[in-house]
């Protein structure tokens, strides 16, 4: 078999009649190393990737369609599925884009509840990442160590809102149930064991030669390309984007706290892993300053500003009660939203998360644009994987951490 | 297996022997496309360990599983896909339909999600929840060998006739009415159908 | 943080002058202008050259058939992001039938290679110049753009239209 010359001139071999070596491997939709449903096309020569087309849509559910039929609240419950391994992040990222739309602010305690259940969101998302990287290539115990891991997040998450993975949580103006003290007690327990076993999942990996030797310098992202790519979150971090929307768009009150931004200059696939592994510890310096700061007051917003359901005691015993419960459940009546249209971006574990809003006035969006960090990384495999061997695309594709909900809404 | 083997007393031992090995080594294909399949990864991991119930070897070619597990829903780009993956599995064969999404749409009552995969697929066990529950799913893999182990396959067919046959279509339909389908599920097969 | 409201001021001041007929606005701190049509790859191409913009983060569309007090069908949104100085603007173009071609950012951003072939798939928007215009999510032969608003939310009947496989069959 003939061997190619270097540099690869992708798109132009696809027309190259001569190059009949050339052949065609169709990767996906089901695939255990697409842990998700998408499709690639690789043009190989011998092992060699010379072309790949991503072909998406294989989960495509109209996510956007249903936003402009169910109200504010009701919604929530789908931005869970969108982003299923960190839902509690989507859920934040939904409703303060609501709440910027609507123009409240909501109180502090909110914040910090919202800030706790993003930050071990972000965690259990970084877990999931990196055990599954490492499940492909060849280390599967890191996936058990760390999907033991989550298990304990899904254990606070339960004891915080009654379901352990689809969480549904938030609400506009607030959140579903207030902190509870023995939510606290458990995530002092998580904060105290996790490094443990994330000094475990580092020995395993770090100085795993095969693991060193299939991502060290695959995958090259550089830093004009992330940025023209519009990337965003751990993939931009490790090409040297120095942009974390905690920092430089701080929202909720992320400024009142103290932590760093991991990043790397590499931009290859370990330095995607390791700037993930940082965020995680990073991440649990946040959750350990949130839960022993969280402020005292109401947890969600006053009852006179008609955007939080009351609570039944309310409702039964005080005619301002009743008339708010009925005013917001009524079909035609609702939330007052202006007729506006604005964006809410956060730092979501995956990348910048964002919601594009169009208010007419009714309590259901016009239009509910999610900006989904998996579909903008996802455009950039072909750029990343060109030129590497087949058994690199395992490599790229967890690295990039592409959920297909949400790459495909 | 012998193709002629008379009625009687060793046939239905036989029939419950293999029934018995089977029902203990499912060998599970993953149709995971969403949600549900984070908790089927986490039914499969340490905490709920799958392999307690004999069905933890997870093949992700069609060919070698015998139970597929469609977690998620599943669109109409999918579909075609799923169909084919069906069909790839070589008898005998069972399929678990795992969570909302999956056995009817779910939520997702839009222009893109197949409402139930039962509409264009048998099913033999559906499990509710949204995701369902790691031991949701571990009791619906109880329940399937229980199922198993009391009727086999739905016709037991592969005893007969060769299961390649079986795909070319040449058998009558005379013969499908004979085969001993038990009452609950002959209207459920004449309701798909 | 306190210099921020400046920094706005300033780059709002600044687009006043470069595009003196363009409508500027704020809303809840977003500055959005709107762009024609015509003259959309030189106000990116300025945009990203003379101000900054060096990250495309969405291209969406919203049809406005519904939406009251509206003139035009559809509203082309650019979200721009400057990731050097921490500012964004928010670009729209308003487009009508029958004429719904705008000139694709392919050129300006790569970003914008998936995002537009997303609104095509969706909304009918045709790009001119996208090196792979082609349907991004939904099967090749569907042919409706499913996010307009007059498409229904369970279709039409798209997703009964499969051949059912049952026992005997597989």
């Amino acid at each position: 078999m003939p061997v190619t010359q270097a540099p690869f001139q992708t798109r132009n071999l696809a027309h190259d009649e001569a190059q009949e070596y050339v052949w065609t491997l169709n990767f996906g939709p089901q695939h255990p190393a697409t842990h998700t449903t998408l499709r690639l096309v690789l043009k190989l020569d011998g092992e060699r990737v010379l072309d790949a087309m991503p072909d998406i849509g294989y989960l495509h559910s109209g996510f956007e369609k249903l936003g402009e039929h169910l109200d504010y609240n009701q919604y929530v419950t789908v931005t869970d599925r969108m982003n299923y391994i960190s839902p509690m992040a989507n859920n934040v990222a939904w409703h303060l884009a609501v709440e910027k739309l609507l123009g409240l602010e909501i109180t502090p305690r909110c914040k910090y509840v919202r800030m706790l259940v993003a930050e071990l969101a972000r965690i259990s998302d970084h877990l999931l990442c990196c055990g599954a990287m490492g499940l492909d290539l060849g280390a599967f115990t890191v996936f058990l160590y760390a999907f033991y891991q989550r298990e304990r997040i899904y254990d606070i998450f339960e004891t915080l809102c009654g379901a352990r993975f689809t969480n549904s949580y938030t609400r506009v103006g607030g959140v579903m149930h207030d902190i509870t003290p023995q939510v606290v007690q458990k995530v002092r327990e998580f904060v105290r064991t996790f490094p443990r076993t994330l000094a475990d999942i580092e020995r395993l990996l770090h100085r795993n030669r095969i693991f060193i030797d299939r991502t060290r310098g695959v995958g090259v992202l550089s830093k004009e390309d992330a940025i023209n790519f519009g990337c965003s979150g751990p993939v931009a971090r490790a090409s040297g984007v120095t942009r974390d929307l905690r920092k430089d768009e701080p929202y909720l009150a992320y400024e009142e706290l103290d932590f760093q931004v991991p990043c790397a200059s590499e931009g290859d696939c370990l330095a995607r892993y390791l700037v993930r592994i940082e965020e995680m510890k990073e991440s649990l310096k946040l959750v350990d300053q949130i839960v022993e700061n969280i402020p005292p007051g109401p947890v969600n917003l006053d009852m006179d500003q008609r955007v939080i359901i009351p609570g039944k005691d309310q409702v039964y015993q005080s005619i301002e009660g009743l008339i708010t419960h009925f005013e917001l459940i009524m079909w035609n009546r609702g939330l007052e939203v202006p007729c506006e249209e604005c964006y809410h971006a956060i730092e979501s574990p995956n990348g910048e998360l964002g919601f594009y809003l169009v208010g007419d006035g009714t309590p259901r969006a016009y239009r509910a644009r999610c900006r989904p960090p998996s579909f903008i990384h996802f455009a950039l495999f072909p750029h990343l994987i060109c030129g590497h061997t087949l058994s690199d695309v395992v490599a790229v594709l967890g690295s990039l951490n592409i959920i297909a909900a949400e790459l495909d809404r | 297996m012998a193709v002629e083997l008379p009625e009687g007393v060793v046939l239905s031992r036989l029939d419950a022997l293999a029934n018995w090995c089977r029902k203990n080594s499912l060998w599970p294909m993953p149709f995971a496309t969403a949600c549900c399949g984070i908790e089927l990864m986490a039914t499969a991991a340490s905490r709920y360990d799958l392999a307690r119930f004999g069905a933890e070897v997870f093949r992700f070619s069609p060919r070698q599983a015998d139970l597929m597990i469609v977690a998620g829903r599943v669109v109409m780009k999918m579909l075609p896909v799923l169909q084919r993956i069906w069909l790839q599995m070589p008898e005998p064969k069972w399929c678990i339909s795992m969570g909302a999404c999956a056995s009817t749409g779910g939520v997702f009552d839009t222009y893109a999600v197949v409402q139930g995969i039962d509409r264009f697929l048998p099913v033999d066990m559906y499990i509710p929840g949204c995701p369902p529950r790691p031991e949701q799913l571990i009791q619906a893999v109880l329940d399937l060998q229980e199922k198993i182990q009391a009727e086999g396959t739905l016709s037991g067919r592969e005893f007969q006739r060769p299961w390649a046959q079986v795909r070319r279509r040449v058998f009558d339909p005379q013969g499908l009415v004979q085969l001993e389908v038990p009452p609950a599920l002959r209207s459920e097969q004449a309701s798909r159908n | 943080m306190s210099d921020r409201p400046s920094y706005d001021e300033q780059l709002q001041q600044r687009l006043r002058e470069a595009f003196p007929e363009y409508p500027l606005s704020t809303f809840r701190g977003q500055l959005r202008m709107v762009a024609p049509a015509a003259e959309l790859m030189s106000t990116m191409r300025r945009l990203k050259e003379e101000f900054g913009f060096d990250m495309l983060v969405d291209v969406t569309c919203v049809d406005y058939l519904h939406y009251r007090g509206a003139k035009d069908r559809f509203g082309l949104v650019y979200l721009l992001a400057d990731t050097e100085n921490n500012r964004r603007l928010t670009v729209r173009v308003y487009l009508n039938e029958p004429e719904l071609t705008v000139p694709s950012m392919y050129p300006l951003w790569k970003a914008a290679d998936w995002l537009e072939r997303e609104v095509w798939d969706m909304f009918g928007i045709r790009f001119a110049g996208h090196p792979d215009h082609r349907r991004i999510l939904l099967p090749e032969e569907f042919t409706a753009h499913p996010l307009r608003k007059d498409y229904p939310l369970q279709g039409r009947g798209e997703r009964h239209n499969f051949p059912v496989l049952t026992r005997p069959e597989s």
